[in-house]
Parts: C-alpha cells; sequence; structure tokens
C-alpha cells in the first residue's frame, strides 16, 4: 500500500489508523505470516502498537499482540509472568527512551562514581536481556536512548563525564556492544530516529507530560517503521534484488542521445558526481548480499558503453543480469526474476521515469517501487526505505553477488553439454552434509526464514529455535553447504526431522533455489538414510504443505521414492519412505564429505 | 471562520479518527457519546484537530476541555 511506504504521511496515517487497518486485512490476495509480538514499555505503547500493526500487515505479517501495562516493562520482563509465558512471543520488542534510565550522572559525581552509575544502569537491562533470553529464547527488540532535551552543560554536556548527554552516549556504547557479540538481539535506534526527525520536536515534553509518549505523538509512525522494517527483516520479508534504470537514474542524460561520452558521471560536474555518489551506494549493496540487475531501454551496446566509461563506479561485472532492450519493462523484470529463480515480489524497481514506475507498479504486484524523481534524493528514498534492513550479516552475504555470476557462467557452460549428466559431472561438484554446527547457526535461520518456493513445510525459525534443535537429541538435523568449480555456494540445503521411535518425521526440508536441477536434493536423501540408519530409523515420514510460493516441490516426495499416504482437500499431503534393506544411492554427481 | 465551519471540518476529523460514518457531534457531545473515545483515542482525536486546523492546543487546554462545544470555542480561539 503506497500510503504506508516511505514518504509517508504520519499525521494522515495516525488519523485514518483504522480504516488502514481495515482495508489491509480485506486484501485476500495476501496470505499473512502470523506473528506474536509481547511489547514491554517504559512508556505508553497505545499507538506505536497500533501504527506498528499497519505497517506489518502491509510486510504480509499479522500481528497478535501482548502489551505491558504502562511502564511495567521491567517487572513484566524480569519476574514470573504466567501471561507472557502463555503467549509464547516470537519477538519481544522493549521500548524504552532516555525517560527510564535510572541514575543519571550529578555535577559533583567523581568519575570512579560515573562509571558505577553506567555499570549498574547498564547491568539492570543486561539481566532483563540475559533473563527474556533463557525464559523465552526468541528475538529481543532494545530501544537505545535518544539525546536529552536540554543539556545543563552545553555544548560540554557531550564530552563532560557529568554530562547527561555524554552519559547516554556512553550508556548507548554498552548496549551496542552486547548487540554485537550476542545473537538474536537488535538495537532499535531511537538516537538516529530523534535525530533524523528533529529532537526538538520529538522530545516535545508535552507528549510525555500529557500522555506518557517517549516521543512526539506524530513520530510514531516514524519509530513504527523502523521496528517493522527490523521484524519483518528478522522473518525473511527483505527484498532481494535492485532492478536499475540507466538513463537519469546510474547517469545523467540519455546515453542513446547524448553518446557515452556526454553523459553526467564522474567528478567533473555536480551532477556527475551526484550520480557517482549514488552509484557507490547502490554497489555497497553487493557486500550486504542484494543483487544489481539493470533494466533499461537502450541497445544493449550502447547501455555497455556507460559502463566502460573509466569513471564510472559500477561496471558490468557488478550486475548478476544485464537487459538492455526495447522489450516492456515489466517482461525484463519477470525475466530476470526467472534467471535468478527468484520471486519477482523480492525486487526493488529504480527508475527516474514515472510512466515505467506505473507499469511496473501495475503489472508486477510486490514489487517495491520506490517514488524517486530527483538524483539528489536518490539515496535518501532508497535507504530511508529500508528494503534491506539488514539484521544478520553471514558470511553468505558477502558472497552472494559472486555465486550468482558464477552461475551465469554455468549456465554458459550447460549449454556446450548436450547431456544434462555430463553438464552436472563437469561442474566437479562436492558437498558437505552434517548435522547442524554453530559455525551456520545464523545461515540455517535465515535460510528458514528467506526460503519460500523449494521448501515443504515453510516453517520458519530464530536462531535460538535452531540452537535449542541442534541440541536436542530427538531431532536428526542436515545442513548442506555446496561447491563446484566456479565458487562455492554455501549452505543451501536444511533438513530437520524429529524421531519418533523408529520412524522419523521430517519437519522441515528446503533448498535454496539456486542449487535447483544440481542432484542436490539426492545427496542430501542419501545422507538422511545414512543417518537415520544409525541410529535404528526404519521409516520416514514427510509432510507437504502448499503455500501460494511452493508449488514447485509438491511432487518432491514421489521423486525421492515416498509414497503418499493422505492428502486433504487444501492438498496437505503426508508422504511416507520404508528404508529398504538395500538402498541405491540416488545422486551419482556430487561427491559428498560428511561432517 | 465561522463556529458552524468548524463543526463541520471537525465533525469530519471525527468520523476520521473513529472510523464512523455516522458520527454527528455537536456543543454537548462528550467521550460518553462514542464508543471508542477512550483515553487513548483522545490523543489521536487531539493530534488530528491540530493537524486539521493548523493550531497547537496549550496543554492546560487540553486537560480543561469537556466537550466539543468547548473544542470548538478553543479551535477559534487559537484560530483568529
Amino acid at each position: 500500500m503506497k500510503e504506508l511506504e516511505y514518504p509517508f504521511d504520519p499525521e494522515w496515517i495516525l488519523k485514518k489508523k483504522k480504516a488502514l487497518k481495515r482495508e489491509l486485512l480485506q486484501n485476500t490476495q495476501q496470505t499473512f505470516l502470523e506473528k506474536k509480538i509481547a511489547i514491554l514499555g517504559g512508556s505508553t505503547t497505545r499507538d506505536i502498537r497500533d501504527i506498528l500493526e499497519l505497517f506489518l500487515l502491509n510486510y504480509g505479517i499479522r500481528p497478535c499482540f501482548y502489551e505491558s501495562e504502562y511502564n511495567q516493562y521491567y517487572a513484566d520482563g524480569m519476574f514470573p509472568n504466567p501471561a507472557l509465558e502463555e503467549f509464547h512471543p516470537d519477538i519481544l520488542y522493549i521500548h524504552t527512551s532516555n525517560r527510564n534510565i535510572e541514575q543519571y550522572p550529578s555535577l559533583e559525581d567523581d568519575r570512579t562514581l560515573v562509571m558505577q552509575k553506567l555499570q549498574a544502569e547498564y547491568e539492570r537491562f543486561q539481566a532483563l536481556w540475559e533473563h527474556l533470553h533463557a525464559v523465552y529464547g526468541c528475538p529481543v527488540i532494545q530501544n537505545n536512548f535518544e539525546p536529552p532535551l536540554y543539556r545543563l552543560l552545553g555544548n560540554r554536556d557531550a564530552s563532560d563525564h557529568r554530562g547527561r548527554w555524554n552519559y547516554i552516549q556512553r550508556l548507548n556504547q554498552m548496549f551496542y556492544e552486547y548487540a554485537d557479540t550476542h545473537q538474536d538481539f537488535y538495537i532499535h535506534d531511537i538516537c538516529y530516529e530523534a535525530a533524523d526527525y528533529g529532537l526538538e520536536r520529538w522530545s516535545d515534553p508535552f507528549y510525555w507530560n500529557m500522555y506518557k509518549y517517549a516521543m512526539c505523538v506524530p513520530a510514531i509512525p516514524y519509530t513504527a517503521f523502523q521496528l517493522a522494517r527490523i521484524i519483518k527483516s528478522i522473518f525473511g520479508r527483505n527484498k532481494k534484488v535492485l532492478n536499475l534504470d540507466l538513463d537519469n537514474t546510474l547517469w545523467g542524460g540519455v546515453i542513446g542521445d547524448d553518446g557515452p561520452e556526454n553523459i553526467e558521471i564522474g567528478q567533473e560536474t555536480s551532477l556527475g558526481q551526484t550520480y557517482a555518489e549514488f552509484q557507490d551506494y547502490l554497489k555497497q549493496h553487493k557486500k550486504l548480499g542484494v543483487l544489481l540487475s539493470v533494466n533499461s531501454k537502450n541497445n544493449e551496446e550502447t547501455a555497455l558503453s556507460g559502463l566502460e566509461r573509466a569513471d564510472s563506479v559500477l561496471k558490468r561485472e557488478d550486475f548478476v543480469d544485464f537487459r538492455a532492450n526495447w522489450e516492456p519493462k515489466s517482461r525484463n523484470l519477470y525475466a530476470t526474476a526467472e534467471e535468478l529463480k527468484l520471486l519477482p515480489e523480492s525486487f526493488v524497481f529504480v527508475d527516474d521515469n514515472p510512466a515505467e514506475r506505473e507499469i511496473v507498479r501495475q503489472e508486477v504486484p510486490g514489487a517495491a517501487v520506490p517514488e524517486i524523481t530527483k538524483v539528489e534524493e536518490y539515496i535518501r528514498v532508497l535507504d530511508r526505505s529500508g528494503f534491506f534492513e539488514v539484521t544478520n550479516f553471514s558470511e553468505d552475504d558477502l558472497k552472494r553477488n559472486e555465486m550468482y555470476l558464477a552461475n551465469e557462467k554455468r549456465s554458459r557452460m550447460q549449454k556446450n553439454f548436450s547431456d544434462y549428466g555430463d553438464y552436472l559431472r563437469s561442474l566437479e561438484m562436492k558437498a558437505e552434509i552434517g548435522a547442524f554446527g554453530p559455525t551456520y547457526f545464523s545461515r540455517i535461520a535465515q535460510l528458514t526464514n528467506k526460503s519460500n518456493q523449494f521448501n515443504l513445510t515453510t516453517h520458519r525459525y530464530s536462531q535460538s529455535e535452531i540452537e535449542q534443535i541442534a541440541a536436542d537429541p530427538q531431532y536428526l538435523t542436515l545442513c548442506g553447504r555446496l561447491e563446484d568449480k566456479f565458487g562455492d555456494n554455501g549452505v543451501v540445503s536444511i533438513v530437520i526431522g524429529r524421531k519418533e521411535k523408529d520412524v522419523l518425521h521430517i519437519e522441515l526440508w528446503l533448498m535454496s533455489c539456486r542449487v535447483l536441477k544440481r542432484d542436490m536434493e539426492y545427496a542430501m536423501m542419501d545422507t538422511l538414510v545414512k543417518r537415520c540408519r544409525e541410529c535404528g530409523i526404519r521409516q520416514i515420514c514427510g509432510y507437504f504443505y502448499p503455500t501460494a510460493k511452493n508449488a514447485m516441490v509438491k511432487d518432491f516426495y514421489a521423486l525421492q521414492g515416498f509414497e503418499k499416504l493422505e492428502e486433504d482437500a487444501e492438498g496437505n499431503a503426508k508422504w511416507f519412505f520404508r528404508i529398504p534393506e538395500q538402498y541405491a544411492l540416488k545422486n551419482q554427481v556430487i561427491t559428498v564429505t560428511e561432517s | 471562520m465561522t463556529r458552524e465551519e468548524v463543526f463541520e471540518r471537525l465533525n469530519k476529523v471525527f468520523q476520521e479518527v473513529f472510523d464512523d460514518e455516522t458520527i454527528k457531534v455537536n456543543d454537548s457531545t462528550t467521550s460518553e457519546d462514542i464508543d471508542d473515545w477512550d483515553s487513548f483515542e483522545h490523543i489521536n482525536l487531539i493530534v488530528a484537530v491540530e493537524e486539521e486546523f493548523a493550531i497547537k492546543i496549550p496543554m492546560g487546554k487540553v486537560v480543561t476541555m469537556k466537550n466539543v462545544g468547548e473544542m470548538a470555542d478553543i479551535i477559534l480561539q487559537l484560530g483568529n
């Protein structure tokens, strides 16, 4: 819904929240992900809850809430709380602000005393986080602290150990240190939001003293939006691909008319510099694992000549897919999605031309189409939209673009083989398959939240849940990495099975679509059978739960040699496999090492 | 701005905030008369009224306002 995308009108959202909610829930095309969110507030949270709900619904997440009574965040979180335990939250959000700091420095304090106060304040929070982690084992989102509204020491407040502003920044640093070294713990940066919004308005004491809101009410949509970004990222609803126009988007001018020597890019002009900054901003996304692709109305050769300029920050090899032609852009976008085996709705289409944006908006439901108009605003609009909000950052993200480029090479090579088996053998694939290990916990959780297509049950797991499962002898887990002569694909397949006497129930089987048709699913099956035998399991039950996106694996278990036991009207099916005395290995093309 | 105009615009704000097109406010309307008008929604109502009339109602007046008639008086006072 465009009204809930950046840049939005916060007052309008507040006024229309009831009507907006009604409208969002009427969207019958959306299958909502249901999530339970507990808000532990140090101030009033009612509208934060209501507006957060709107943004989450817009991301396809339908929340239900637990909301602590006013300022009960500590008592609710720290002490036995049957209501919260029964609620069984998927996310705990601690909404505190500098109004909740219990001990500030006073002017007569020496450095040691201030340090003690800081430590006490920090430990109070740390105890809460650790308690929450132990009892609820779900991700925790914690606000940092916004700057103080007044500075008793003026500018010195920032640097003096007795200054509140100095104190708040040091406390924030301690929070960051914890966040940087703990999984499933995320900082919601209200300090940046307050600065961005304007601290003077943000901290208008009217709203605290009248209603006990930690920020002014019109700022609530800003803060709720940022919070929604973190939550949708945790639940795998980030975008994955930037689909970019060229003329007047990546450089100034129309290359077909002006010629590559006359487009605006590089350090020579202010306009050229602005485009170069934008290109640099985009290029940095590669390391986050965001894929870059081109979607331009140009002849291919002409389009390439722009990227070949020495001062072009982006080069041809930065793009995993490149389409410069005269096809409708919506068709190009679908073709790129097909090529990358990603869903069109995971795309962000960036084009300065409003007509092209409108076509894509109409033809590609779910794709994001930010309103960009002036080059000096491109970065701000993309950045503030939060399409790629980073919550977990794995080794895999750093390498993702390389992996897709390797895929391009593979598909070129495939054309040289008439026999598909020969092609697969020529890839010299090596897999490492074994039980879940700590190195991969983060990536495993990420995959369970991101994989939609090759996913039999679409169960989502937090990292804490993955850790629990890995440690639980009732479970048999497998995680598979695949590499070949073109590169390392990283962890691409996950299986979670629950043992019940001599039966294994497969609660999750997924694979990344980037390794489709490489026989990795057979290598996983072979190892699964071997591990089952080692622990006395004779039968395997597989489950298929259809979603809007996983039709490709409807008959997956049939291919693996399972028999269908039952299927209901919605297509939910149960499959059965008895491990034979003589099990013939299914995978013939991948060399497997077990770990 | 006449008092009638204020009421006309106020009525629209009430309808939007409470998502109910049947609402008709008058001088003596209070929170008792509208189902969803609790202390939380009161906050939203004030913010929406402030936006509609481009005014900022001081704390002292928000606290003492007893019915929609008084709200209209404050708007007229601040708007002129």
